[in-house]
């Protein structure tokens, strides 16, 4: 190692500054993405058309969402499985209280669909809270706390409805999932944003810094004053009600809620997380980084898809690039930050 | 009783003929290019119970790691009761020679005392299954038989802190091992209970287990052990019975020669006017009772005493991490304290965030409005505290955990400074670091001093005490002894250790 003093902080060339600033590791997935979409060129002609490239992004607006959510509690070095449930659980409940016709499942309250949206939204934020209350409050094993609570909020998805999907809802509830502005789904611009406004925050905020303080070294942060437990808490909160717009946005998109809404997108969301950079440990990595890990994702899904493999060998495959590019970016993404 | 027992367990020799239970000869031990122990040879007779002393860094904790398999020498031979050590890996032939009771808990707590005891050689019943039953009666009959007062059945995790000692003494001896090493082990007990312990080491060695105990508390060595060998910067120098050793010789063998003299004691500013901080009638829980003191800007005092002496936890109490009663005020209401907690890997440096983000994160409400931060202005705080205080990194976005030692701790200090405190409280501050980075650390808090800062140094690191204009001595919770700018440090060592009332009485 060559210790250097710093005469000027400032004042490099400016594409070597760039590259420093993101430190490689954010771009490591860049030639797999680039890898996956010449497959997907060949596979398939209809790929690089503006029409399926918009298609991938909506399709995985929500996924990129929770990314942003779980992301966000991965970096305080804690965890949380129930997200996909509130994905399912809030959008339920709201379409619950609007379907006034009982015999097509619905409460027979009819509720406004303004007042449902802000519904969704604050429960989520109140079963976060919950979470955190768990986890942070009474200490419980976050894994096992966030299980049991996906498994309840799973069942009382299902049983609200008796299972039943429900249609008919109003156009206002389905608007941030369905509508377009300039050619480009509400749902893209929405993520995009988040990933902007969370991006920022995580890197030029306080309260950003101090979660990745917070994940590095509790006893540290604690001991430099930053009120630790607060701030864990206040992110469930704000990861229940990220969860629950991108249940919100899935609604719309389909038009309608399934029970079954949000089921088995955890793992998607670990993985994406976790190819993106983010360290399970905590205190490590950005949202740039996951977002290319969500993308991945998403262009694979649809590779797979437009290659036409028999839909029962598509997970298998997903499972098998998920491996391959957590092991890329092993080798590729842990050496440049020793330069 | 106690016989049949010892001779039932696996012994390493045939007989009972060698004479020491440990011998060492020229056993050298280096870590890179720094050597923390030279040649020391010496030999416990079996039986003995030997005081093994030496203050921090004198290299005690790398001896007992070598004597116990846990680290190889880089030179010279350990012997246990008369044979060579056994290979580094063979663990199961060391501990059947060698044991030693650290601080920290070695005991399963999700398991029982029973099967703590016979962990990995449980009596098996016919089918080769764990005989539960047989377990419980032989852990039962072993602890009654060594006078060993705990119920076996008792889950590890609900054992107080003299029974989990005596735990270990018994898995110990179970295992086969005639030689103790005991670390530290009153640092947690109560009166009564070091009494106790006392009573069970001497019926031990009385059946002829050999202890060497390890101990800051001079006063209980001179109440349990019969001979003592001195560390001292990874020399021994000195090995002899107690009896030939007033406590006097022994603290300053554990001093050195050159503390003698008394230091040149730095020239502190004589101030008037309002304490930077006051310090009054201060109690924590039961730790800390009575304490009382003033610190005036631009004055430097250290507090000094061993660990769990409580000097930590006042300076806790006084950055407000910690419940208190009594008062503690800085001389304006909102005057800022800096704080460099002990242990920079455990409570200090943010490992994987840059040496400027460690720099400000006290001072980030600072930076920009709403919380947010402009890098801009971070950079040039930290950099200008960089420069000032000669932090070597290779850029400022550099993650911390990459530079050496000695500038994570003066990141640490910055940190500390960054918030221009009136007080500051710095504890162990030059710990583990080269004496380059030492000498500049220290440098550091004077200009702080200069520039009216009051600074409370908690420490038991003599170098450390030295540049504080005056010291105060906490011995189990309570100031014991104020030293002014004429003092030495063997008479500071004595008050630490507990000696001070016999010294001068």
């Amino acid at each position: 190692m060559v210790d250097v003093a710093i005469a000027a902080p400032r004042g490099r060339g400016k594409s070597r500054a760039w590259v420093s600033r993101l430190q490689l590791r954010e771009l490591v997935l860049l030639p797999v993405i680039i890898l996956a979409m010449i497959a997907g060129a060949i596979v398939n002609p209809s790929f690089l058309t503006a029409d399926n490239l918009i298609n991938i992004l909506q399709q995985c607006s929500e996924l990129s969402i929770l990314v942003i959510a779980e992301s966000l509690i991965l970096m305080c070095g804690m965890f949380d499985l129930s997200l996909e449930s509130i994905v399912g659980f809030c959008p339920m409940l709201a379409a619950w209280l609007i379907v006034a016709d009982t015999t097509e499942g619905g409460s027979g309250f009819g509720l406004n669909g303004f007042v449902a949206i802000a519904l969704v939204l604050v429960a989520g934020a109140v079963i976060g809270a919950f979470n955190g209350f768990l986890v942070v409050r009474l200490k419980l094993n976050a894994f096992i706390a966030t299980l049991a609570m996906l498994i309840l909020l799973r069942g009382t998805t299902i049983g609200m409805t008796n299972g039943r999907t429900l249609f008919d809802l109003p156009p206002e509830f389905l608007y941030l999932g369905s509508a377009t502005w300039f050619g480009i789904p509400v749902s893209i611009w929405i993520a995009g944003f988040l990933y902007l406004i969370f991006g920022l925050l995580l890197r030029y905020h306080r309260l950003g810094r101090a979660l990745y303080a917070i994940g590095g070294n509790p006893e540290a942060a604690r001991i430099a004053g930053i009120p630790v437990e607060r701030i864990t808490w206040g992110v469930f909160a704000l990861a229940g009600l990220l969860a629950a717009l991108a249940g919100l946005m899935l609604t719309g998109r389909i038009a309608s809620v399934v029970a079954s809404q949000g089921q088995n997108l955890i793992f998607y969301v670990f993985a994406a997380a976790v190819i993106g950079g983010i360290s399970l440990n905590g205190g490590q990595g950005r949202l740039l980084g996951a977002l290319t890990g969500v993308i991945l994702l998403g262009i694979l899904q649809n590779v797979l898809t437009l290659s036409q493999i028999a839909a029962f060998w598509i997970d298998a495959a997903y499972g098998a690039i998920i491996l391959l590019s957590l092991i890329v970016t092993r080798f590729t993404g842990e050496a440049p930050r020793r330069a | 009783m106690v016989s049949s027992v010892l001779s039932s367990a696996p012994r390493a020799t045939d007989g009972a003929a060698a004479a020491f239970a440990l011998k060492t000869e020229k056993v050298s031990r280096s870590f890179g290019p720094t050597r923390v122990l030279h040649d020391v040879s010496f030999s416990v007779p079996v039986g003995d119970s030997r005081a093994l002393v030496g203050r921090n860094g004198a290299g005690k904790s790398t001896l007992v790691a070598i004597v116990t398999g846990m680290l190889s020498p880089s030179a010279g031979v350990v012997e246990l009761a008369g044979l060579p050590a056994p290979a580094l890996g063979d663990r199961a032939a060391w501990r059947e020679r060698v044991a030693c009771v650290y601080q920290r808990w070695t005991v399963i707590p999700t398991l029982t005392v029973a099967e703590n005891l016979y962990l990995n050689s449980q009596p098996r019943n016919r089918l080769g299954l764990i005989g539960w039953n047989r377990l419980r009666e032989q852990a039962r009959a072993t602890l009654a038989e060594w006078g060993l007062d705990v119920e076996p059945d008792l889950m590890a995790s609900r054992l107080t802190v003299e029974q989990r000692q005596i735990v270990e003494i018994g898995r110990a001896l179970l295992q086969g091992s005639r030689l103790l090493i005991l670390d530290e082990p009153t640092a947690e007990l109560e009166r009564r209970e070091v009494h106790r312990l006392f009573d069970r080491i001497r019926h031990l060695q009385q059946s002829g287990v050999t202890f060497i105990y390890i101990s800051h508390h001079l006063e209980e060595i001179y109440e349990i052990c019969r001979s003592v060998t001195v560390l001292r910067d990874g020399l021994l120098v000195a090995d002899a019975p107690l009896g030939d050793m007033p406590k006097g010789a022994l603290v300053q063998a554990m001093v050195g020669a050159a503390a003698g003299a008394a230091r040149a004691a730095p020239v502190g500013r004589e101030t008037v006017g309002p304490a930077a901080l006051t310090v009054k009638d201060l109690a924590i829980g039961t730790l800390v009772q009575d304490v009382s003191f003033n610190l005036q800007p631009g004055e430097c005092m250290g507090l000094a005493g061993l660990a769990g002496s409580g000097k930590e936890e006042i300076g806790e109490a006084i950055i407000g991490l910690r419940r208190y009663k009594g008062l503690i005020q800085t001389a304006q209401p909102g005057d800022r304290i800096g704080y460099v907690p002990r242990d920079r890997h455990e409570r200090g440096i943010l490992p994987q965030l840059s040496i400027a983000e460690n720099l400000t994160v006290t001072v980030t409400d600072s930076f920009g409005r709403f919380g947010f931060i402009s890098p801009r202005r971070q950079n040039d705080r930290a950099s200008a505290l960089v420069r000032s205080l000669g932090i070597v990194s290779a850029s400022l976005k550099q993650p911390i955990s990459e530079l050496s030692g000695g500038n994570q701790q003066k990141g640490l200090m910055g940190r500390a400074l960054a918030s221009a405190p009136k007080v500051l409280v710095l504890v162990s501050p030059t710990q583990g670091v080269d004496i380059a980075s030492k000498e500049a650390l220290f440098g550091i808090v004077a200009k702080a001093q200069a520039e009216g800062a009051a600074v409370l140094i908690i420490s038991d690191d003599l170098d450390e005490l030295a540049v504080c204009d005056r010291v105060q001595v906490i011995f189990r919770g309570r100031l014991t002894r104020q030293f002014g700018r004429d003092r030495n440090d063997e008479d500071i060592v004595a008050a630490i250790e507990g000696l001070e009332e016999e010294q001068h009485g």
